[in-house]
């Protein structure tokens, strides 16, 4: 593990039981998270994209402690969270903070801006006239005029300058990390572009580190560092933002991808129909999570999970597919080598 | 030059009074003041409890002054501007200092209940789980009594009198505050501002006192004086069944009670306390009404 790491998540599992019958007993679970691991460095901006239900809002809540992990482990510049000799949940919070998606219903509708702003800083001991100068100077931080908006409630702003304010609020901690859950996924396009600049200023300014969680495959080029791609609760690929969309090597990514409306005429019509129907969370195929929508998809991908591994070369480029992993049975993988047991 | 200046620095800070935020009890306050069924309503209950605070300034005569000889005279016998009693009392003071004991039982169940029940349905609602259930399904025992029916019972056990009126009254109440605050304090709470707060690590006392009771208040505010209404005429009809107010203590129940044979000799005479406590009840339920209209501001 590189020193450069400041958050590093493993094997983490997020399971939601669906209860029903008489006497209310669990029937099934909804494996939302699955076993994910991925590490974020200091300063950058980790992008995680993914279809509707893949896990992603999971994650998020999992990262800042709003949900509890079945299983699994975050560690935080090192010192793992919830261990009686690591960090306290409430000191990871100082260090760790959340933007939600919803901009109206994150923000307390009878509360003003600058209370809702200076709210944090009061749990952790500031005093409110403190936490109140502390909020105007954030409010002008991210281009709201303290003097015009500090007094006004959240109906009456617009959907941007609330986003606005939720950024301020995550910013009120003075946090390491901030995990974005689709914080621009509301806004309109001029909107949007602001606020996407706004937080890479920030980024800059206050030396942060962001986890950027959307479904928006545009915005996570423009945005992220490094990308991570979901699928049903998995990792399905992750490396740097120029490989995924450079050279996309799990099927997944090439078919979201390959879905991308294109600006060129002459580019239309190439797009890569994913096969088969979605699956059930509740009921997550064997083997490969993707392999029912696979056109790849081979018999060994319905018996064994693939790992995450390195495309090529590079070890920052990894993608969980039976077609990269040598000698996994698939008639794409690279041969085994010598040593390697030839797996069955 | 000098008043060109201040004129611009007046009109900008009009500018910035006018943009400062107007936030929801602000709001609430205009459509109240708007609404003349609910301010000509107000103003008759305050001008009700003017009289009866007042009561000592107000009356004519001693309300537990009897006389054999006027007894159950009509209105404007001498000097009894709304006749006497059928022991010869004088009915407009006795209105008077009916009116405290009255709205005394009316009002204090209710704020009592609100006190009890409120928290124990904030607690309810916040809690979730096992909590949850113990104090709501406990709630629903009682409330599964008639209301008129558990003051019975509850003051029958006790006794009369004004102190078991307003304890039998307030424990018929708590069931249903409990309800409607168990109910708003976990539709509040699953919010995702709530999810926020939580985010900055904050306890949950902090949480209830800054981001759900002043969400939650609202609601239960409206209920609570819908509730007054039905506590003025349940006090009064303890008091008509001999359980509540004992005599020769004015109350508006109990002089209806007393009155009962009246109605052959002097029927408006009879009638009055009546009017009092279906005027009150009436105003008490029209203002919850416009409050709660009011309270309807989507934002």
């Amino acid at each position: 593990m590189s020193k450069d790491v400041l958050l590093e998540v493993r094997a983490l599992k997020r399971y939601f039981p669906i209860r029903g019958g008489l006497l209310q007993r669990q029937v099934a679970t909804v494996q939302a998270v699955d076993d994910v691991s991925f590490a974020v460095s200091r300063g950058e901006t980790l992008g995680i994209v993914g279809e509707s239900g893949c896990g992603k809002s999971t994650t998020a809540r999992l990262l800042i402690q709003l949900l509890e992990p079945d299983s699994g482990t975050i560690t935080l510049d090192g010192r793992i969270v919830g261990d009686s000799s690591g960090l306290t949940a409430r000191e990871f919070r100082r260090q760790v903070q959340m933007v939600f998606q919803d901009s109206y219903s994150s923000l307390n509708p009878r509360t003003t801006i600058e209370d809702a702003i200076a709210y944090g800083p009061t749990v952790h001991g500031l005093s409110w006239s403190e936490a109140r100068t502390r909020a105007r100077s954030l409010l002008d931080k991210v281009g709201l005029d303290s003097g015009l908006f500090a007094t006004r409630y959240p109906h009456e702003l617009s959907g941007g300058q609330r986003q606005r304010v939720n950024i301020a609020r995550a910013l009120a901690l003075e946090p390491r990390l901030v995990v974005l859950d689709e914080p621009v996924s509301a806004l309109d396009k001029s909107v949007e572009a602001q606020v996407l600049n706004l937080l890479n200023d920030l980024k800059c300014e206050l030396s942060l580190t962001y986890v950027f969680i959307s479904h928006d495959l545009n915005v996570v080029q423009y945005i992220s560092d490094r990308v991570l791609v979901m699928y049903l609760g998995k990792v399905v690929e992750v490396g740097p933002v120029d490989d995924i969309y450079g050279n996309p090597s799990h099927p997944y990514t090439r078919a979201l991808l390959g879905a991308m409306p294109s600006m060129d005429p002459d580019n239309r019509g190439k797009q890569q129909i994913l096969t088969g129907d979605p699956p059930n969370p509740i009921n997550p195929p064997p083997g490969c999570r993707f392999h029912t929508r696979c056109g790849h998809a081979e018999p060994c991908c319905s018996t064994r999970e693939p790992k995450l591994s390195s495309v090529g070369t590079a070890s920052a480029h990894q993608a969980a597919c039976h077609m990269l992993i040598p000698g996994s049975g698939h008639s794409a993988a690279p041969a085994a080598a010598a040593g390697w047991r030839k797996m069955v | 030059m000098a008043t060109q200046e201040s004129i611009v620095v007046s009109t900008r800070a009009a500018v910035r009074r006018a943009e400062a935020g107007r936030g929801y009890w602000a709001r609430v306050r205009e459509r109240l003041f708007a609404d003349r069924i609910t301010m000509a309503v107000t103003l008759l209950l305050f001008l009700i409890i003017l009289s009866a605070v007042a009561a000592p300034l107000f009356a004519t005569h001693d309300p537990l002054a009897s006389s054999v000889l006027a007894r159950l005279k009509s209105p404007g016998y001498k000097g009894h501007w709304l006749g006497t009693d059928e022991v010869g009392r004088d009915l407009y003071s006795r209105m008077l200092y009916g009116g405290r004991l009255s709205l005394l039982c009316g009002v204090a169940p209710v704020a009592f209940a609100l006190l009890i029940g409120g928290s124990l349905g904030l607690l309810a609602g916040y809690s979730g789980g096992f909590v949850n259930s113990l104090i709501v399904r406990s709630m629903d025992v009682l409330y599964a009594f008639p209301s008129i029916l558990l003051a019975i019972a509850i003051c029958g056990m006790l006794g009369s009198g004004l102190g078991n009126t307003i304890l039998a009254l307030t424990v018929t109440f708590i069931p249903p505050v409990v309800r409607i605050s168990e109910t708003v304090t976990a539709q509040v709470r699953s919010a995702e501002f709530v999810e926020a707060a939580r985010a900055t690590g904050a306890s949950s006392s902090s949480i209830i006192r800054n981001h759900i009771l002043n969400n939650v208040l609202g609601p239960i505010l409206v209920y609570a004086t819908s509730l007054i209404s039905i506590a003025i005429i349940l006090a009064a009809g303890l008091s008509f069944l001999g359980l509540g107010v004992s005599p020769p203590d004015a109350e508006w129940g109990l002089m209806l009670n007393n009155l009962r044979q009246a109605i052959w000799v002097n029927p408006m005479v009879a009638a009055l306390p009546g009017v009092m406590i279906f005027l009150t009840s009436m105003c008490f339920n029209l203002m919850s009404d416009g409050l709660r209209t009011a309270m309807d501001v989507r934002i």
